[in-house]
């Protein structure tokens, strides 16, 4: 009965830190790229989950049909972001750029609260549950698990594969020898952010198909984003997804050891102790 | 050198000085009120300056020493019975000492690294506190109103209050400049231009930033103890507030990263902006996002702040601005 | 002896930066370090300030061991180096550039006292009249020469160079020629890194030649210059050494 019951809350744990996961991929990517923390990230992943509940709930879309709308107005969001606020202080110290995606983040949360107001949203989908075992989940939870490793595997066949998927990763490595080449960083860069805005808001678009939400509710995960990155070695997106499924699995082992208010403490810990004894991730290369 | 000569002391500190004579004169409630939060996050940004400004290291988690320190001041009244003055200075040495712990293994961070290490630790405090037994857990603790009758009621208690963060906030503008016009204060602005070239010219970079970083978080538990004492009450979610540490910064960089006068500057010019933009009907709504272009707006083309381009701009005015 | 280097190795990865480097210094010399580009120099000035901990051997400056202290330890044991690629302090002024030579050098001199030596140096090395400036503004010739008054206000015993002579022009080599000879008259002793060779080997009592992290010659500039080995491995064709001796 007891295995059942953590067997029961690990595997709900992992399906969410597969989607953890590729909400922290977006933000690795563009700290590997540009070394850039976006702290817009929780709002993007807010405004994913709003855009996929307004097409959903306005004009009936499916959900999933909606997501795809969601990814490229993600990207166009991201170049955006970056020409306004990133890129002209992409060389200025640290300070700069993360007070700048602050100001972003602020922008949306100001602008989302205005118009949705903080109260709580309910995507009102569901395609019933399977049951496994002696574990059911609810369908959407499954696929929106399985959309991530979709994506982590079109993201990894995209850098290492592609044409500008290599311009990405020169870029990364060094953006002087990478413009000296002929590559056009600047708009490397942009799209670099374009891709890690799509991902947070897809993220928060499968997101929302099963918990509810209101314009706050990127934050959490925006912080365990940085945990995530932080496990699984800033800057490798890669490294994301194994983070999300370390982190996911956490979140349902710790609650049968120790009340479920303590699961915050130990994450945060974890995070702080990695980044002090491993800065390159437990997961990280190198 | 004798006080008149250092115009870029007495001229700040003779200014918030007469601020707080002048509400302190005037009686009035209303304007204590407002001057408090003010001079609160004056002290708050002057405090994480010393940090930032001077030795170059961002931290998101400033507050986590407001929280700590807060929490311990309070526990030190409500529960034992000791005397504000007492608590206060307390909750300030306890934020101290645990930034010197801390300081030692996290300031070996580099960059955004340590920024992200600092949010870490506010969020690992606060859910730490959330279920700490002694500091009440999630619900906090609490005085009743008959306590402020030891101060002679409450009214009295929150003058009292009042004196002793206008106090706090005289010292760390002195602490502020002496840091700044010092041996240790070169040595932090070497390490902040260039960590590694500085400990080659001999500056011990390790101690400097720990005793940085516990100087600056001194201040922010003595200012929790009298926010937490002047509300009646203290609980995890007003404690560590991870945005009002990013307030922080926002107000440093308004005034200027660096100066002795600019962090005072931006808190108070933030807050007014804030405070206005909150009251206006038109805007009250957005306040948030018209906040948010404002500070983008300063960033992008205003980096190094007010009081900052004013030094640069007038160089005779270097004296007078630090 | 005022620094003695004994048996020290280092290794990056699989690569030997430095192999078994063994040599001592006697004051008041001028040691020229030269070697073709990645043959372990500006890693052995690494090792002897502290940047790296050697792998194995000994560093002793001034009869004291050394080995494996943190930078500033060995700074304030006077012991001074500039960088190749300069660093300026650039938000600070050159005058403050330089007290933070003078602060944290070999003496703990106080800000007033500091600023005093600060002045000495800039007046020294022709700086003065831009004391006040940020240091960001300089240009590479005066950064270089601020690089080097930085090195020298902390009043080491012992003053490391790393490549002070590249990218200057003749009549600015000349200068800052001139100035570190006034500096080793006033009785530090200095090893510098040098490409510029005709300079190394005019200025230099002594030269060391490093090749793949091994010491390969060590002499007179004459001795050196006609060394088989030096010339093979690194400057080429034998009638260039009779051309920089002379020149």
């Amino acid at each position: 009965m007891v295995l059942n019951q953590l067997l029961a809350s690990l595997t709900d744990g992992l399906l969410l830190g597969f989607v953890y996961g590729l909400a922290a991929m977006g933000l690795s990517l563009i700290w590997g790229v540009m070394c850039v923390i976006n702290l817009a990230h929780g709002s993007v992943i807010a405004l994913g989950m709003f855009g996929t509940y307004l097409l959903f709930s306005q004009t009936a879309w499916n959900p999933y049909l909606a997501l795809l709308a969601v990814a490229v107005v993600g990207f166009l969001t991201g170049t955006a972001i970056y020409g306004a606020a990133v890129h002209r202080v992409i060389n200025a110290p640290h300070l700069s750029s993360l007070l700048a995606t602050f100001a972003v983040n602020m922008i949306f949360i100001g602008l989302g609260t205005a118009i949705f107001t903080t109260s709580p949203r309910n995507l009102d989908y569901s395609l019933g549950s399977l049951q496994i075992g002696a574990v059911i989940f609810p369908v959407t939870r499954l696929i929106a698990a399985m959309a991530a490793i979709l994506l982590t595997v079109a993201l990894y066949l995209f850098l290492f594969f592609s044409r500008p998927g290599k311009a990405i990763r020169a870029v990364a490595n060094n953006r002087t020898a990478a413009e000296l080449m002929g590559i056009p960083t600047s708009l490397v860069l942009a799209s670099s952010f374009g891709l890690g805005t799509m991902l947070a808001a897809v993220a928060g678009g499968l997101i929302a198909t099963f918990f509810p939400f209101t314009i706050l509710s990127g934050g959490p995960y925006e912080l365990k984003s940085f945990v995530i990155c932080v496990l699984g070695g800033l800057g490798n997106p890669l490294g994301a997804l194994l983070g999300g499924l370390l982190l996911g699995g956490l979140e349902g082992l710790i609650p049968t050891f120790m009340p479920v208010s303590w699961v915050p403490t130990v994450e945060f810990v974890l995070f702080v102790l990695v980044l002090v004894l491993r800065p390159t991730g437990l997961l990280g290369a190198r | 050198m004798t006080l008149w000569r250092r115009p870029g002391l007495w001229i700040p500190l003779i200014l918030v000085f007469l601020w707080g004579l002048l509400i302190l004169v005037s009686g009035l409630d209303s304007m204590r009120e407002v001057t408090f939060t003010l001079m609160m996050f004056a002290t708050l940004a002057a405090s994480l300056n010393i940090l930032l400004g001077y030795t170059g290291y961002v931290s998101f988690g400033h507050i986590v020493f407001f929280g700590l320190g807060g929490y311990t001041g309070f526990y030190l009244l409500s529960q034992r019975g000791w005397p504000l003055s007492l608590a206060a200075v307390s909750g300030g040495l306890l934020s101290a000492a645990v930034a010197g712990l801390l300081g030692l293994a996290v300031l070996r961070l580099r960059g955004a690294y340590f920024a992200l290490a600092t949010i870490g630790i506010n969020e690992a405090a606060r859910a730490f506190i959330s279920n700490f037994s002694p500091f009440g857990g999630a619900t906090g603790l609490f005085v009743n109103f008959s306590y402020y009758q030891s101060y002679g009621g409450a009214g009295r208690a929150l003058w009292l209050t009042f004196i002793s963060l206008w106090l706090t906030i005289l010292l760390v503008t002195v602490v502020s400049y002496g840091v700044k016009h010092s041996r240790f204060g070169l040595g932090l602005m070497a390490i902040r231009e260039d960590e590694d070239a500085a400990l080659v010219m001999g500056v011990k970079a390790p101690q400097a930033k720990t005793i940085a970083f516990v100087i600056s978080a001194f201040f922010p538990g003595i200012v929790g103890t009298l926010y937490f004492f002047k509300n009646g009450n203290v609980e995890p979610g007003d404690a560590f507030q991870l945005h009002m540490s990013i307030e922080t910064l926002v107000m440093i960089m308004l005034g200027g990263q660096g100066t002795v006068s600019g962090p005072l500057l931006g808190a108070v010019t933030y807050q007014g902006l804030r405070g206005y933009l909150l009251t206006s009907p038109l805007f009250k709504s957005l306040h948030l996002a018209i906040a948010g272009l404002v500070l983008l707006l300063i960033v992008l083309f205003l980096p190094a702040g007010a009081i900052g381009w004013l030094r640069q701009r007038f160089q005779g005015l270097r004296r007078f601005l630090e | 002896m005022i620094l003695e280097v004994k048996d020290v190795t280092k290794l990056f990865g699989g690569l030997q930066a430095l192999n078994h480097v063994s040599f001592t210094l006697p004051e008041g010399q001028i040691l020229g370090l030269i070697g073709p580009n990645g043959a372990g120099k500006t890693t052995l000035f690494n090792v002897i300030n502290g940047v790296f901990p050697p792998d194995q051997g000994r560093v002793t400056l001034r009869g004291e061991d050394i080995t494996g202290l943190p930078p500033y330890e060995v700074a304030r044991r006077g012991l001074a180096r500039t960088y190749q690629v300069v660093r300026p302090l650039a938000d600070l002024t050159v005058l403050e550039n330089v007290m933070v030579g003078s602060c944290f050098g070999r003496h703990c001199y106080s800000l007033h006292q500091a600023a005093q030596v600060a002045r000495e140096v800039l007046q020294q090395v022709g700086l003065v009249r831009h004391s006040a400036l940020p240091a960001g503004s300089l240009n590479v010739a005066e950064k270089k020469r601020l690089e080097l008054a930085r090195a020298v206000a902390a009043q080491p015993y012992l003053l490391l160079l790393d490549e002070v002579l590249a990218g200057l022009n003749p009549s600015e080599i000349a200068a800052m020629l001139d100035t570190i000879r006034r500096i080793r008259d006033t009785g530090v002793t200095i090893i510098m890194i040098e490409h510029v060779m005709q300079a190394v080997m005019n200025i230099s009592e002594r030269i060391l030649v490093l090749d793949y992290g091994q010491i390969i010659a060590d002499g007179s500039p004459q001795e050196v210059a006609n060394n088989l080995a030096v010339i093979e491995a690194y400057l080429g064709d034998p009638k260039l050494a009779a051309r920089l001796l002379t020149g």
